[in-house]
């Protein structure tokens, strides 16, 4: 009983919490490290250096009038922010923190779930979340909205295929489809020495599928004016946004435990090392963000079929041809 | 095919190809700035410094023994080109003149400093005083006790 309910239950709050708070902090980071790349300060009037800034928009954005358009799809319109923040946040459930710990003598090990297909069910549901910023593009009844909803599943259909080649290579080097697996085989090396060709094609294909600058189509402020969630407000745009940023956080820890040895590291506990790594990405993705100007569309898509599948697949290729000569 | 066939249609597609080098480069800069002092003033709380030559709003300067340098000869009032001061003197028993009325209207004002360069007994001039702020039209009306005190309670 205990196993089977209790457990689980205790470890899906302080899970989902602890991810939610993390997650609703990387906005605090994104602004704040933004703001000091270019030599501004970020929020500070909110607690110490805008500390409290997350919970202070969390709380504007509640009391915000809803508005929904005369002549939206009202049922998708109402459905599509439902989409998003939950298919997003069902992720968190198969990402490995850290190695198994003991509490009263029971181990305990972290993470919600271990399906042997945990690679797989990321990649499906991070693509169906997408459905969410489509549905909703599409049914706001807006033009801009509804470009940004296109480009959206352009994105999606695109970066998808060498996202999928560029995890192939990891599953051919593990062997296994389950993260913990994954995890557990980078004990010692880490597979960003073994697949470096794979990690950077996965890098930039999941920063196009997170919508970020570089790629950020759907949401182009200059051209679509924010894209499919232009007609959002209140808390169904803050569930967009919150979405977002978990996608960020589900793409960073991925990252993590893919190619960057999960929770393995010297010293501190594996969890310490999971947040660090994970939250290095995320400084990286701002990072980029702040760096580089958007692509024009079709480079982006030209950037996909002509360089990134092409590169994934030969990646995969040679994977397979080194572990049959000297695997 | 003779090599000179061969027709090149783009000389520099290496160079074109090359987006790493770009690519680090900005890396590298946005980095350096992220690493460097903020230039923002944070301005409530911080404020940059007035040039001594500023000039924000008026102020009657008064003498060692606390009465107005003015003698209400009327000077700033001619010369505002925004006829924004407003003078009524007061004749004393001795000669002295002083002002009945001193009021600056500091909506009409344009700050261009004449009243303080005709002023023949430097009664007049200008503070660094650049922010104020107030409720209703009529406050903006500086009258005699207004003015005396520009800047003791706003100063920069």
């Amino acid at each position: 009983m205990n196993d089977l309910f209790f457990i689980p239950i205790i470890k899906m709050f302080v899970i989902f919490g602890v991810c939610l708070f993390f997650i609703t902090y990387t906005t605090w980071l994104e602004r704040k490290a933004l703001g000091h790349f270019q030599l501004r300060y970020g929020p500070m009037r909110v607690g110490y250096h805008g500390l409290l800034q997350p919970i202070a928009d969390g709380i504007k954005n509640f009391f915000k009038e809803e508005v929904v358009p005369d002549n939206a799809d009202r049922a998708v319109f109402l459905l599509a922010p439902i989409i998003s923040i939950s298919l997003a946040v069902m992720l968190l459930a198969v990402i490995p923190f850290g190695a198994p710990i003991t509490i009263l003598g029971k181990k305990v090990d972290l993470y919600l779930a271990n399906p042997s297909i945990g690679i797989l069910f990321i990649l499906g549901f991070a693509t169906i979340g997408s459905y969410g910023t489509i549905l909703g593009g599409w049914s706001s009844g807006n033009k801009y909205g509804y470009m940004g909803g296109l480009r959206a599943s352009a994105m999606i259909i695109s970066y998808e295929l060498s996202m999928a080649f560029a995890v192939l290579s990891i599953i051919m080097v593990t062997g296994s489809f389950s993260l913990v697996d994954m995890v557990g085989a980078q004990q010692h090396v880490w597979n960003i020495l073994r697949e470096p060709v794979a990690f950077l094609v996965f890098l930039i294909s999941g920063i196009a599928e997170l919508n970020r600058t570089p790629f950020d189509m759907p949401e182009a402020e200059s051209e679509l004016c924010c894209g499919y969630n232009i007609e959002y407000s209140s808390m169904k745009f803050s569930l967009f946004f919150l979405a977002e940023y978990t996608h960020l956080f589900v793409f960073a820890a991925l990252v993590t435990t893919l190619f960057l040895g999960g929770w393995h590291g010297p010293i501190l506990p594996g969890v310490v090392w999971f947040f660090l790594k994970t939250f290095t990405i995320i400084f990286l993705c701002i990072w980029i963000r702040a760096t580089i100007p958007r692509l024009r569309y079709d480079k982006v898509m030209k950037l996909e079929w002509k360089f990134l599948l092409p590169v994934a697949l030969a990646n995969v290729i040679a994977t397979g041809v080194v572990m049959a000569l000297f695997g | 095919m003779e090599k000179s066939d061969i027709i090149v249609v783009s000389r520099d597609r290496g160079e074109k190809g090359n987006y790493v080098k770009p690519f680090i480069k900005g890396l590298q800069y946005t980095l350096g700035n992220f690493f460097k002092k903020p230039i923002t003033v944070q301005y409530p709380d911080q404020k940059t410094c007035r040039s001594e030559r500023w000039r924000g709003l008026h102020k009657l300067n008064v003498d060692e023994k606390g009465e107005l340098k003015c003698v209400a000869c009327g000077l700033c009032a001619a010369v505002c080109p925004s006829q924004a001061i407003t003078i009524v003197a007061r004749e004393e028993i001795g000669g002295t003149r002083h002002p009945e009325t001193f009021e600056i209207n500091e909506l009409r004002c344009i700050f261009c400093g004449f009243c303080q360069e005709a002023c023949p007994k430097g009664a007049i001039s200008l503070t660094k005083v650049y922010e104020y702020v107030d409720y209703s039209r009529e406050d903006f009306v500086f009258d005699i006790s207004k003015l005396r005190t520009t800047g003791e309670k706003w100063n920069c």
